[in-house]
């Protein structure tokens, strides 16, 4: 099933809940949804069999300035097609819900984007840095990140 | 005639070699030396190649321990991070007098290609743990390894042991 396909199912089940069909630019296609209904619509094309995404590819984090972001690419491995998504969040508020409990891989895809961007993933059952000491702080991906000028008396930058 | 050799004919040599105490025994460590491999990045897929019989590490009487308690230096192969720099301290301290440390590569050695934005890297482990060899490349070829290797076992064959104190006063 094409993108744009799969777009329009989900604009009859979630409605308002899908926002955008994004086939313009020169990457894959994309579909923009609503943030709160992330866990529904996931759900949704992992177990309805006409999706049946059974394969989360990857899971990035993006700072987008204002916002933060989330990329999900899926892919069935029954039907051989593919789905991009995205979400957004303030930066103020950084809040996504997880997929987790869906796709088992987003475990350590979403720590990375919570240690490296910043964004917390409500209802991850372990949402702790997987990169960096346990003991950093700040999120180091971020655009207005600084680095500290000492960590454990070793100096950061010369 | 070799050595050895005369060794042998005990009539002849007598089975006896004139020589400083000190000389044997920096020759037993400098032909012995067993190592901590710190494989942190791509050196270490170079030091795979340094390691295999191609160029045969083991010939230098390089045996690889896992445990720093039993090795007499440590090779810090790759990107030194802070994560990591904590934990190279660690191991250093455990490992038993006397120590050695080779640095192997750019980053280990100043930071490398992480020097303007590496948040995350420390700046040449010799910042943390004092560095008796420094092999430079990205990552360096297996031939730099061996001249790395035979520079540390001429700086140990040429160490004091006995009267140290003393020697090195004359030295000043």
């Amino acid at each position: 099933m094409l993108p744009n396909e799969i777009y329009d199912k989900l604009k009859t089940e979630f409605g308002d809940a899908v926002i955008e069909f994004d086939n313009k630019q020169p990457t894959d296609s994309f579909i923009v949804i609503n943030t709160e209904n992330l866990f529904d619509i996931c759900h949704t094309l992992r177990d309805k069999n006409e999706f049946l995404f059974d394969y989360l590819m990857c899971l990035s984090g993006m700072d987008l300035g204002e916002n933060v972001g989330v990329v999900y690419h899926l892919y069935s491995m029954t039907h051989k097609h593919k789905l991009v998504l995205k979400v957004t969040a303030p930066k103020t508020d950084p809040r996504v819900p997880s997929v987790e409990m869906i796709w088992r891989t987003a475990d350590w895809h979403e720590r990375e984007a919570y240690d490296l961007i910043g964004i917390q993933f409500e209802g991850h059952r372990n949402l702790i840095r997987i990169l960096c000491p346990y003991d950093w702080e700040g999120h180091p991906l971020r655009k207005d990140y600084e680095a500290p000028e000492y960590y454990h008396d070793m100096k950061v930058s010369y | 005639m070799g050595l050895l050799d005369r060794l042998d004919d005990p009539y002849e040599g007598g089975g006896i070699i004139l020589g400083k105490v000190e000389d044997l025994l920096n020759w037993g460590r400098s032909k012995s030396d067993w190592y901590l491999h710190f494989g942190l990045a791509c050196c270490a897929i170079e030091f795979m190649a340094m390691n295999a019989s191609h160029f045969d590490f083991m010939r230098f009487g390089t045996i690889p321990r896992t445990s720093p308690r039993q090795a007499d230096f440590i090779m810090v192969t790759g990107t030194v991070t802070f994560k990591m720099a904590d934990r190279i301290k660690i191991l250093y301290e455990q490992m038993a007098e006397p120590k050695y440390v080779i640095s192997v590569g750019s980053c280990s050695n100043c930071g490398g290609p992480y020097w303007e934005h590496g948040y995350h890297v420390l700046k040449g482990v010799d910042r943390i743990i004092p560095v008796d060899v420094y092999i430079p490349g990205c990552p360096p070829r297996p031939e730099a390894f061996e001249e790395g290797m035979m520079l540390l076992q001429k700086k140990i064959s040429h160490q004091a042991i006995f009267n140290k104190r003393k020697r090195l006063e004359s030295e000043v």
